[in-house]
């Protein structure tokens, strides 16, 4: 299976993983936590909640001014903030490689961007004037800031790209460092999401349309994907993000390979502004290029993580979409919806699951998804409830499914790589 | 009661520390923003907002402009707040 058209100086490999989340400040407590089935969904203490009809959200476990220098934390958005601390840990997972900058690059997502700095400024310019906009307002707000700030981090030369589409766009950023690194821009390439979203104005909006689970008394079991009490998404925040290189790269300085990222698809719906096409047709053929660039048949995948956000349209949507693609092999591979543990971190979301995915199979094991209680009778997937699943020995492919608001999927296929 | 140079001196070092994390006894009156401290124009805009609202002064854009040391900033404080 782990035969591929590729040469090694064309496969692309992930060397590194990097995360803060509801879950934990980084990727060894976020991963116990989901292997536990913790939530880190709760009942948000701001004192705007009660104007709301949605209470809940998945908040950061970390506050990142708890590892972020005090001027980092002034010059960032939170969700720069974020994908610093994120990018930082994969950076430093990956061995901290002695790369010439000029062939480092970062591409760093995110769905909404400086939102939180954005609504903040606004508020002292009505109350206190013109005068006390923040002078770092802009290059704090621009959706490119978070990969900016990356990438003077690292300082990255090969080019910081900020790909933008909703909740598909963390997924939409490991596919482009893919590009990148084929393509011979960059031999390391920085990449991941990151969205810092919880605030009244956004939860307000998707409240509006009828987007967010309102189980406000019961916060730990709000967000539950195909399950037939499923009510909408949990709101969530932190980042997600991944070192890149191809495997000649990484096996030349004696870097530990997690897995590859062995193909890509993306399409779009072009049906509806929000909501899915019904029957799935542009996440079908996502997965399916995704299989074909990878050279993977459908009965080798082993597991997949779901976009699933507990939506009651999107999850069957979906589920139908997987369905069609496996055909005959539907039964064969496990599925996690991690987001029921998690919430939905839009434009991270596909990046942290990107990292799931990963751990997935080189821990050959599958995380699996809390308040499954009632399946829906329209989803007809293996998914693994209550506790982890043991993934079968061998070589291991997986796919990650990402799609957003504007009609964006983004599935990766991800493969085991021998050491 | 108008605040004297030194407490100006100190209020300025509080405010350059907390933009830029440049430690407070490095603000000196012979310091000049640019030079000695490396303070880029959009961090000087953040540290005259926050004088601004510390010293209660305006120091308009054109102003700014003539600010280059730390001591020169502190007379002009200590003048438009008499």
């Amino acid at each position: 299976m782990t035969t591929t058209s590729l040469t090694d100086s064309q496969r692309v490999v992930v060397t590194g993983l990097g995360a803060t989340t509801p879950l934990g400040g980084d990727v060894p407590s976020t991963w116990q936590a989901l292997l536990a089935g913790k939530s880190g969904v709760a009942v948000l203490t701001q004192d705007w909640v009660e104007s709301l009809p949605v209470h809940i959200a998945a908040s950061a476990a970390v506050d990142p001014s708890e590892t972020l220098e005090r001027v980092e934390v002034k010059r960032n958005d939170r969700s720069g903030q974020f994908a610093l601390v994120a990018s930082r840990e994969a950076w430093a997972d990956a061995g901290s490689p002695d790369i010439d900058g000029d062939r480092l690059g970062v591409v760093i997502a995110t769905g909404i961007g400086g939102v939180l700095t954005t609504l903040a400024n606004y508020d002292l310019l009505r109350e206190k004037g013109a005068r006390r906009v923040h002078p770092l307002a802009v290059p704090m707000l621009m959706p490119n800031s978070a990969a900016a700030h990356v990438g003077l981090d690292l300082g990255a030369r090969a080019g910081v790209h900020t790909p933008v589409s909703a909740c598909a766009s963390g997924a939409e950023a490991v596919s482009y460092a893919v590009d990148m690194i084929r393509g011979g821009r960059a031999d390391i390439v920085v990449a991941g999401g990151t969205e810092a979203a919880i605030h009244p104005l956004n939860m307000a909006a998707f409240a509006q349309m009828q987007a967010l689970s309102t189980r406000n008394d019961e916060p730990e079991r709000a967000s539950r994907p195909y399950d037939k009490g499923r009510d909408g998404f949990v709101l969530g925040e932190g980042a997600g993000v991944l070192v890149l290189e191809t495997l000649e790269h990484a096996r030349a300085r004696g870097a530990t390979v997690y897995a590859e990222i062995a193909g890509a698809g993306i399409t779009s719906d072009a049906h509806h502004i929000a909501a899915p096409d019904p029957v799935g047709r542009g996440a079908t053929r996502a997965m399916q290029f995704a299989l074909k660039a990878a050279g993977l048949a459908p009965e080798q995948i082993a597991h997949i993580n779901a976009h699933a956000t507990s939506t009651p349209t999107g999850d069957v949507a979906e589920a139908k979409a997987i369905a069609g693609v496996l055909g005959d092999a539907v039964g064969t591979p496990c599925v996690s919806a991690t987001k029921s543990m998690t919430g939905h971190l839009l434009g991270a979301a596909g990046a942290i699951e990107t990292i799931f995915t990963v751990l997935a199979l080189r821990e050959r094991t599958a995380p699996p998804s809390v308040n499954l209680d009632d399946p829906d009778d329209e989803v007809r997937l293996d998914v693994v409830r209550g506790e982890p699943r043991r993934l079968p020995d061998g070589p291991l492919a997986a796919l990650n499914n990402s799609f957003g608001f504007g009609g964006h999927n983004v599935a990766l296929a991800v493969r085991s790589v021998d050491q | 009661m108008a605040a004297s140079e030194q407490e100006i001196l100190e209020g300025l070092a509080e405010i350059v520390n907390e933009e830029t994390g440049i430690p407070t006894s490095d603000v000196q009156p012979d310091k000049s923003f640019t030079d000695d401290l490396d303070i880029d124009s959009l961090s000087m805009m953040t540290i005259v907002v926050n004088a601004e609202e510390k010293f209660g002064v305006r120091i308009p854009d054109d102003d700014v402009k003539g600010l280059s040391t730390v001591g020169d900033a502190v007379s002009y404080i200590q003048k438009a707040s008499s």
